[in-house]
């Protein structure tokens, strides 16, 4: 086996590398699948409100997300702020909803300065193009390059 | 031997009605010598997240579509992909999907390239089998390998290339993408993403009827009286002429092809696979624009 890289990666998302590579392709899609099973609902301030959320236009199915950043503690840096991720995608779209569930595992919770340094191919590193099609990781692109922007805006970075 | 068609009444009146089954059809033959059936979505893990007990999956993208080149797999590799689904050259495949079964009558017609003989659709699709309640598995079969044999893909009857399309102008011809797309004022699917045409419009003198209107409310197919008031009222086609439909990247056309073809008996209808996302990149091709 290749040496994986992910050094350049957040804990959380580097170990979602490594748990992909140690499997077979083909078996990528169910751990993809239990990330989507795994997904967590908008909570109530923003269920029904999806007009405060953004929507990823690039992704095959409606997918909406939003980041929020936590205040900065007292004497804090902006860039060690909290980011925390919410997203929504219908039932019906589960391989959107695998890709939001990893950027939520891999990124919530991790500090500005983690999620801004997340390289803008992370995306690729996940063995998945094969298993689901080239033309489908776009969306997940997309997903990453919007967080980032919106942490970015947020945290007035 | 074909497992038997669904006598169904509604089926009756279609041309061809031995080319669907109903939801009440397949739960009573699910598990038959013969019978396989294949499910095909837009969405990769959508089979993998419940499917018809027994049911298979085949993608579009990872089994149909060559990885390289544009173009479907070759002979080989359709063997393979067949094969190891269990499925046979003798096979009653029945396929259904999402979208009220584009992606479906997509995979029925890419099976009908390479010629295979007993393929169905399952009139609703996914969404009416979920709808009725019936049940839905995790499980994922694994059948005994098959083998299929290599028959080389026959593309000229049900298949057109940009070149025939060019020679086509003037004769009938369908769009069936929404109206926006239609007139040129959007360049992809209402809520899709940006599949990249450089321009917008359509393929002069194709008539636009958007392939959900061969759909009810429930993902069935209108009955035979309501679509040939679309098909032959509307836009007047007739069961002998020449046709070919187009869509963005040939699956929405697949599914207007399946209802001229094999629910109203037109005896030559092509799917210009190519479809927009070819024409409206091209150099030099006409097109016409309904908005500025």
């Amino acid at each position: 086996m290749t040496q994986l890289n992910t050094t350049d990666l957040p804990e959380p998302m580097a170990q979602l590398v490594e748990d992909f590579h140690a499997v077979e392709p083909k078996d990528r899609l169910q751990l993809l699948l239990e990330l989507s099973d795994e997904l967590p609902s908008l909570p109530e301030r923003y269920a029904g409100h999806l007009d405060q959320l953004e929507q990823v236009h690039e992704c095959q199915s409606p997918l909406f997300l939003l980041v929020e950043v936590e205040p900065a503690t007292d004497g804090g840096n902006a860039e060690d702020r909290t980011v925390r991720l919410f997203f929504d995608a219908p039932k019906e779209a589960p391989t959107t909803r695998g890709f939001a569930g990893i950027l939520h595992e891999g990124l919530d919770g991790r500090s500005v300065a983690e999620v801004l340094a997340v390289p803008d191919d992370a995306p690729l590193r996940f063995g998945l193009a094969d298993a689901v099609s080239p033309l489908r990781m776009r969306g997940m692109a997309a997903m990453l390059s919007r967080i980032k922007r919106q942490v970015r805006h947020k945290s007035m970075l | 031997m074909p497992v038997v068609a669904d006598d169904s009444a509604k089926f009756t009146a279609y041309a061809h009605p031995e080319r669907l089954v109903s939801t009440d059809w397949l739960a009573k033959h699910l598990g038959e010598q013969g019978l396989v059936v294949v499910e095909s979505d837009e969405d990769v893990l959508l089979y993998d997240s419940g499917h018809i007990p027994g049911a298979v999956k085949v993608d579009w993208h990872t089994d149909l579509n060559d990885p390289v080149a544009r173009d479907y797999v070759d002979a080989t590799r359709f063997a393979q992909v067949m094969g190891s689904r269990g499925i046979g050259r003798d096979t009653t495949i029945v396929v259904y999907g999402d979208k009220s079964n584009w992606w479906a009558a997509y995979a029925l017609w890419v099976f009908s390239l390479f010629g295979h003989e007993d393929v169905r659709l399952l009139d609703g699709g996914r969404a009416k089998w979920i709808e009725e309640g019936r049940e839905l598995t995790r499980e994922v079969p694994t059948p005994t390998p098959v083998d299929y044999p290599v028959v080389e893909r026959e593309d000229a009857p049900i298949r057109a290339f940009k070149d025939e399309v060019l020679e086509h102008i003037g004769k009938p011809m369908v769009d069936v993408r929404s109206p926006g797309e239609f007139s040129g004022a959007l360049l992809h699917m209402p809520d899709y993403p940006q599949e990249g045409a450089m321009r917008g419009g359509h393929i002069p003198g194709a008539k636009s009827v958007p392939w959900s209107r061969a759909a009810a409310e429930d993902g069935t197919f209108k009955d035979r009286e309501e679509l040939e008031a679309i098909y032959q009222g509307e836009i007047g086609l007739s069961a002998d002429d020449d046709v070919i439909a187009y869509c963005r990247i040939g699956e929405r056309s697949s599914h207007t092809w399946f209802v001229l073809t094999h629910l109203l008996g037109f005896g030559s209808v092509r799917n210009y696979d190519g479809s927009w996302t070819e024409w409206g990149n091209a150099v030099r091709v006409p097109v016409e624009r309904d908005v500025n």
